[in-house]
């Protein structure tokens, strides 16, 4: 069975209609599960020392720094799991972790 | 028409593999498979196929290779043995659950230690709860039917698994034997070409494969597995019918050899089944009534129709190339008692463990278990219910 909206694969799902393999017909759909909320740490954005020189945006394992128009915007924290890898690569000190999820 | 050669049983794998001419082979020598890959690499060299090699740096590559592949869209196989397959194990399981139907010639070895290149059946036993699919040959006759059969099971839609098809180390991988072959184009149609429904590389379809299962969709995705597996049964059986109309070679799920009036059977896996077979008929000469039950497919397990053949048998013997360590049976003695069990049968049976690291069996060896067999019919004592045949003592 092809299942090409992966919203239709819940829950209550039963065993005859689930996917062959888990496969699902469709890409991108990580961005539909909110996986931020296994974040234990929290990346915090100082907007005003950012010169949005853009480079924490590729170290980001989960692609949670948006970017519109050249321009860095604030954290998805939807996805965003709080590696802290973006802090270490910022140059300006525009990115502060601190404790816990929120 | 078929061709009338003399092959080892390698060599037969090999020519099926020509003859199928599939897209990706992904492979890492090991004894006593290396041939296998070796052949089909010359067969690329010669431009005779025009499957893609990938030589990796380890079994464990080369199934992820396979999976890739296969993934994509691609008909992928791979050969290994013994501890080959032991570093595949971790992605056996992705292959099996993600439903991808890759081929794989397994060629049984012992598996270490004490280091050992010769054959038992460890290797693949060790594997048989991953979800493939398994059948076993008796001879390079019988692995070259059952490679030219693996993908029309495999990629049957109500099953997409991958199959491992079984033979003998050196027994019958490296023995050369008379035999027959089917022409290529023969083999062309009977197999056909590779249309997977969905796949990677289908630019039209995005798909995503090896998403993440939480404990709320595990336990779904494994029985819709499990499914597919069982429904192999079915497909095997019509698959056989095929090939039997265009070979005039006939498969089942096993073979039952004098078994219908037996009160003695043997249950075994492999070559040592010819050798099984003309103990039986020594038997059979003295008037004793012995028979076999030789396993072509193990998984999965046709238990329901394997009670059924064994039904009149009072004195069972199953014979397991293995140790499986775990203080009571092996894995054939395991499947088959259980199998007893659910039909309600009580014959009964005793496990041998046989031929393990490639330890020669004769006819004689066989026979003695029979004797056995009727020994304890006599004396209405089994002993001890698992037992080693041939060890010194
Ligand atoms: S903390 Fe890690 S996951 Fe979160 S935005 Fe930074 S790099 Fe990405
Ligand atoms: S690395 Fe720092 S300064 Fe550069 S865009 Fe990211 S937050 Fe802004």
């Amino acid at each position: 069975m092809a299942i090409d909206d992966v919203t239709k694969i819940t829950e209550t799902i039963a065993w005859t209609d689930i996917t062959e393999g888990c496969k699902i017909e469709a890409a991108g759909n990580s961005r539909l599960f909110n996986t931020g909320e296994w974040r234990v740490d929290t990346p915090v954005f100082i907007k005003e020392k950012c010169t949005h020189c853009l480079l924490c945006v590729p170290v980001c394992p989960d692609s949670a720094i948006p970017v519109n128009n050249y321009k860095r915007a604030d954290f998805d924290y939807e996805h965003c799991k709080g590696c802290g890898i973006c802090a270490k690569a910022c140059p300006v000190g525009a990115i502060e972790m601190k404790e816990g999820g929120k | 028409m078929s061709i009338r050669e003399r092959l080892s049983g390698n060599e037969a794998v090999a020519i099926a593999i020509r003859q199928i001419n599939p897209d990706v082979m992904p492979a890492f020598p090991i004894t006593p498979s290396t041939e296998i890959a070796q052949m089909v690499a010359t067969y690329i060299a010669n431009g005779q196929v025009n499957t893609e090699f990938i030589p990796v740096e380890s079994e464990h590559s080369a199934m992820s290779a396979a999976i890739g592949a296969e993934a994509a869209g691609a008909r992928s196989l791979t050969a290994t043995s013994s501890c080959g397959l032991a570093l595949m194990w971790e992605v056996l399981y992705v292959a099996a659950s993600s439903r991808l139907p890759i081929a794989m010639a397994v060629v049984n070895r012992a598996l270490s230690s004490p280091i050992n290149i010769n054959c038992d059946h460890s290797d693949s036993m060790g594997a048989r709860d991953a979800g493939w699919i398994q059948i076993y040959s008796e001879n390079n006759q019988e692995v070259y039917d059952n490679f030219v059969q693996a993908y029309r099971i495999a990629e049957h839609p109500s099953v997409r698994l991958p199959i491992m098809i079984c033979q003998d180390g050196f027994y019958t991988s490296h023995a050369v034997e008379n035999m027959e072959l089917l022409e290529d184009r023969e083999i062309k149609d009977f197999v056909g070409e590779y249309a997977p429904e969905s796949y990677l590389l289908n630019s039209r379809q995005p798909l995503s494969v090896g998403a993440y299962g939480l404990p709320a969709y595990y336990m779904e995705a494994k029985r819709s597995q499990l499914e597919a597996l069982k429904n192999a049964k079915q497909v095997t059986l019509e698959v056989a019918e095929e090939f039997a109309r265009l070979s005039g070679r006939n498969y089942g799920l096993f073979e039952a050899y004098r078994l219908e009036d037996a009160d003695y059977a043997m249950v075994i896996i492999g070559s040592t089944a010819g050798t099984a077979k003309d103990a039986v008929d020594k038997l059979r000469a003295e008037g004793k009534k012995a028979g076999l039950l030789k396993i072509r497919l193990f998984r999965p397990f046709p238990g329901e129709e394997i009670a059924h053949a064994l039904k009149n048998a009072g004195f069972i013997a199953c014979m397991d190339r293995t140790e499986s360590f775990n203080g009571q049976c092996g894995p054939l003695g395991a499947e088959v008692k259980s199998a007893l069990f659910n039909a309600r049968l009580m014959p009964e049976v005793i496990n041998y463990v046989y031929g393990i690291g490639g330890r020669d069996v004769a006819v004689e060896n066989i026979t003695s278990v029979f004797e056995d067999l009727i020994r304890i019919e006599q004396t209405k004592d089994a002993g001890d219910r698992y037992r080693y045949l041939s060890l010194r003592e």
